[in-house]
């Protein structure tokens, strides 16, 4: 049981693996985006993970509430605005993607860089 | 039993991650991503991070899932299936893991009240934020407030992010004429089906209200800027998806939504500024009010619209520049 408390650094671990793997391995661009997405979510899980204390609640302070034990507000902030910023440079990294693909006419990594060779 | 549930979303998203990766079907990867988000969120949740869990679930499951649609449309669908294993990647992957979960067993357990992090700054933060600010949500007060600087780097960050996708591909009638009679010719999406056409109409109008509800409501429950943004975005989205590219750009025009964009952080930054003509430092909202934790609440109030604003705008205009793209 004890060992338990560990299970979500574990995940953390693997999904961090998992996502970094699709990012060296594989040569299609989409989905080293998506890999790297899932290595960002295994960060964001990381970071949550922390906050939580035993018996705590979110953050929320609420009139009648006494001795409440609540959980660490400053992963959340970090991670919540993480978030945001994620999805936007993942669009960034989409558009680029976009762009590639309407210049190679292909957006799998060793085709791209084949053509360039040979220009 | 939140213990045994954490654990069984937890194992949940480990396969949905492998799925992600293995499925050489990139619409299949993108619809996994979605599920993925989803029990993301849900892990968020039985962790305490309501604020985080929400944002999750409508970026992660909501916004992204459209996008990633939208760049796949524009892309061929399907990976190449690769030739022999990858052998070494696949190596230094393992060692990697072994070594993060052997590094694992030094970390304190899950709830711990002990552990480092909880010894910092955060007590400071929950003890100090009903006296200094006087909001229930801790959340919204180290976001709006304390760390407040933090905040607009992150603003800043996501509107150069948009300006940049607006750069790569262009948005009808702002950046370039880019094949306008297509636009105008009004290629409607789900159009032609009558239940995404009536339940998307009768959810819109809730959606926005609840968009609204998140973002006035950040300072007492879970929510605010970024949240509201994101949902503001997403009904826009359904409105675009259901009823034609044309009609939602004749709502918000590509230029109104460029104007958004950028105000949303000017207000922020212009906010920023303001406090220190009125004597203060930057974003110290203090000086705003004869009373200092009045000038704070009206602060946050103020840079969460800002934040707000601005998101809604570029995932908005991030969407608009994916499906213009592909007319």
């Amino acid at each position: 049981m004890e060992l338990l408390g560990l299970f979500n650094y574990w995940v953390f671990a693997v999904l961090l693996m998992v996502g970094f793997y699709a990012v060296i391995a594989k040569p299609n661009m989409v989905k080293k985006l998506l890999g790297l997405s899932i290595f960002q979510a295994a960060v964001f899980l990381l970071y949550i993970t922390m906050d939580k204390v035993e018996g705590g609640t979110a953050p929320i302070i609420q009139a009648g509430m006494v001795d409440q034990v609540f959980s660490n507000p400053l992963p959340q902030v970090l991670i919540l605005t993480a978030i945001v910023v994620g999805i936007s440079t993942t669009a960034l990294g989409l558009a680029i993607v976009v762009r590639i693909f309407e210049a190679y006419g292909t957006i799998e990594e060793d085709e791209t860089q084949r053509l360039d060779l040979e220009e | 039993m939140t213990v045994l549930f954490g654990i069984f979303l937890l194992t949940l998203l480990v396969i949905v991650a492998i799925g992600v990766v293995r499925a050489e079907n990139l619409f299949v990867a993108v619809m996994l991503t979605g599920i993925f988000s989803l029990l993301m969120a849900a892990n968020f949740f039985i962790l305490d991070a309501a604020d985080v869990a929400l944002t999750e679930a409508a970026i992660g499951a909501g916004i992204s899932t459209v996008l990633l649609l939208g760049a796949l449309a524009l892309t061929p669908g399907q990976e190449r299936r690769l030739r022999g294993g990858r052998w070494l990647a696949l190596g230094v992957v393992t060692l990697t893991t072994l070594s993060v979960l052997y590094a694992t067993f030094d970390k304190p357990r899950l709830g711990d009240p002990e552990a480092p992090v909880h010894q910092h700054v955060a007590p400071w933060y929950l003890e100090k934020t009903p006296e200094l600010v006087g909001i229930p949500n801790v959340v919204t007060a180290v976001l709006g407030t304390f760390r407040g600087y933090d905040t607009f780097g992150e603003v800043i960050v996501v509107l150069t992010a948009g300006i940049g996708v607006l750069f790569l591909l262009g948005l009808p009638g702002v950046v370039g004429e880019r094949k306008r009679e297509d636009l105008e010719s009004g290629r409607t999406y789900l159009g032609h089906h009558l239940i995404p056409q009536v339940v998307g109409h009768l959810l819109i109008p809730f959606i926005l209200l609840f968009a609204l509800y998140v973002q006035f409501h950040g300072e007492y429950g879970p929510g605010g800027g970024f949240q509201a943004g994101a949902i503001f975005a997403a009904g826009f989205i359904l409105y675009a998806l259901i009823a034609g590219e044309r009609e939602a750009l004749a709502i918000v025009s590509p230029r109104l939504l460029v104007t958004l964009m950028a105000s949303g952080a000017l207000l922020y930054g212009g906010l920023g500024v303001l406090c220190m003509l009125l004597g203060g430092s930057f974003l110290d909202y203090s000086v705003l009010a004869s009373d200092p934790v009045a000038g704070q609440q009206w602060g946050i109030i103020i840079i969460e619209l800002g934040v707000g604003v601005s998101v809604a705008g570029v995932l908005l205009a991030i969407y608009h520049a994916f499906a213009a793209r592909g007319h």
